[in-house]
């Protein structure tokens, strides 16, 4: 047996609903930490950043299932609906800090949104990814049909690429880390791009010019 | 000499130090209010430069040598070589040469500053500083005529810096400040916090301390000092002309491109915070405005 085939038969025995447990107990032992003093003197911030960074560790994920199954066989796409929905909540969460507790007031909310570039980006895949969120059911997919909901769903796309570059234009200097996300990202989406591999690879005819 | 900073807040402002020790584990609880009404003397109080702990100080830094962390130089600064230290000091002075740091402020008044720092992330502390006003260590070197700038230099040691050798911003690290703005009494060279040596995240064992411009003005580690008659270029400004101009004051009425400049948080005030606004030259205006008198701030961000 391949390991991409006892990685497929494992996961059968390993339900996806902790992910949401997980992801709620993670988000609150972080909020805790924060509480209590134990993020620092500036803990607004670093939750902020934490809760955002959570966010997009999770969408990288969500965005690294299909090729995996492409190019390797191994299928997750059971979990990837929990994945997204812990991730709209972490994005959520992001949001919520910086206007609840940073900001706290609706003209600065709406000054920072349309005035800073990288809030606009960030703001943007906040609000692209709130139809993905609440179409996350069953009952949606046969309401939208499945046609309909895959295509609805292609916004993930732009929404995780905005987030990537949200944490990117955000940094002063030129740390790796965001540019890592980024680059993870973009590959993760031109993989796609890939036509897919058949099942037979098909030899070129002889004298065929390779591309 | 030049008219001396009249300082209207006296040591007994400053927290004592078995104070903000204890307040260390005060300020780990959720108490932490109650704690902090108890430290700092009225006058301080009264004028919202209650400073911030030692630890609180020591832990929240840009000392992007040491990583871009705000905890990484907490965490790395500690394998940083400061003793012996000498500091290069050259260009258009009289008495050019490498001096050790007690050649070049032994018999100068280590004075206690409390002053607001205002970081350009729009953060803010407030730090009790111990230093020598910068002016008299320049009168010590000799300034010559024709000198309008100063320009400083921080440390590099790849072998200690890990954010030196990622390369994550150009080093070493420079910055510069007009000749005026380095002789105005507010201007620090300063060499402890809380009456202790400098902290090795703060910039051990000497950095530059100006109060009403954003903090990385303020250059940690300084190892050279050149007095020159053309602006010196700064490594933000560098790295970023649009965002970090030369001048840098403080300014809520200047946004960085990428975010506001017009409110701050003070660190250490918890998950429940609020912003507060950002005070013009960061409250120095009564002490600097005078420096940039026809000067368009706007312009000369």
């Amino acid at each position: 047996m391949t390991v991409a085939q006892s990685i497929n038969r494992a996961q059968r025995h390993v339900p996806a609903w902790p992910i949401y447990l997980l992801g709620l107990a993670w988000m609150g032992w972080l909020f805790w930490l924060g509480l209590s003093g134990q993020l620092g003197p500036e803990p607004i911030n670093t939750l902020e950043r934490k809760y955002g960074l959570v966010a997009l560790q999770i969408l990288v994920a969500t965005l690294a299932i299909t090729p995996l199954r492409t190019w390797t066989n191994i299928s997750l796409i059971k979990y990837r609906r929990a994945l997204g929905v812990t991730a709209f909540a972490f994005v959520l969460a992001h949001f919520l800090v910086w206007t609840l507790l940073d900001l706290r007031s609706l003209s600065r909310i709406g000054e920072e949104i349309v005035k800073r570039p990288y809030i606009t980006i960030g703001f943007a895949a906040f609000v692209l990814l709130i139809p993905l969120a609440a179409t996350s059911n069953n009952w949606s997919i046969r309401k939208l049909g499945g046609m309909g909901w895959r295509k609805l769903h292609k916004l993930t796309y732009p929404a995780i690429l905005l987030g990537a570059v949200h944490f990117v234009w955000l940094v002063k200097g030129y740390p790796w880390e965001p540019f890592l996300y980024l680059g993870a990202v973009v590959g993760l989406l031109a993989l796609r791009l890939i036509p897919k591999r058949r099942p037979q690879a098909a030899r070129p005819p002889a004298g065929a010019v390779p591309r | 000499m030049a008219r001396r900073w009249t300082n209207d807040l006296t040591p007994a402002d400053v927290t004592p130090k078995a104070m903000w020790l204890n307040r260390r584990q005060l300020m780990a609880g959720l108490g932490g209010a109650a704690a902090l009404s108890m430290a700092g003397g009225r006058a301080a109080v009264a004028q919202g430069l209650e400073p911030n702990t030692l630890e609180q100080i020591t832990t929240y830094n840009n000392f992007y040598e040491f990583g871009t962390g705000k905890t990484d130089p907490a965490a790395n600064a500690g394998a940083m070589v400061t003793d012996p230290w000498s500091i290069q000091v050259d260009g258009m002075v009289d008495r050019p040469g490498s001096y050790s740091l007690a050649e070049l402020l032994d018999g100068l008044e280590v004075e206690e500053r409390i002053y607001r720092f205002r970081c350009v992330e729009a953060w803010s502390m407030v730090v009790p500083w111990n230093g020598v006003e910068l002016a008299d260590v320049l009168d010590r070197v000799g300034v010559q005529s024709g000198a309008q700038y100063v320009a400083f230099e921080t440390i590099v040691q790849p072998e200690t810096m890990p954010g030196v050798r990622r390369g994550v911003i150009p080093f070493p690290y420079v910055e510069g400040l007009r000749l005026d703005e380095a002789r105005h009494p507010l201007t620090l060279l300063a060499t402890g916090i809380y009456g202790e040596p400098m902290p090795k995240p703060n910039g051990a064992p000497i950095r530059l301390v100006v109060p009403w411009k954003y903090g990385f003005k303020s250059i940690k580690s300084i190892v050279r000092i050149t007095l020159t008659d053309t602006q010196p270029p700064t490594t933000w400004n560098a790295l970023n002309r649009r965002e970090y101009g030369f001048y840098s004051n403080v300014n809520p009425e200047v946004d960085h491109p990428r975010w506001s400049q017009a409110s701050e948080r003070r660190i250490g005030g918890g998950l429940f915070a609020s912003r507060q606004d950002t005070l013009m030259f960061n409250g120095y205006e009564d002490e600097v405005a005078s420096l940039y008198a026809g000067m368009d701030l706007r312009e000369n961000y």
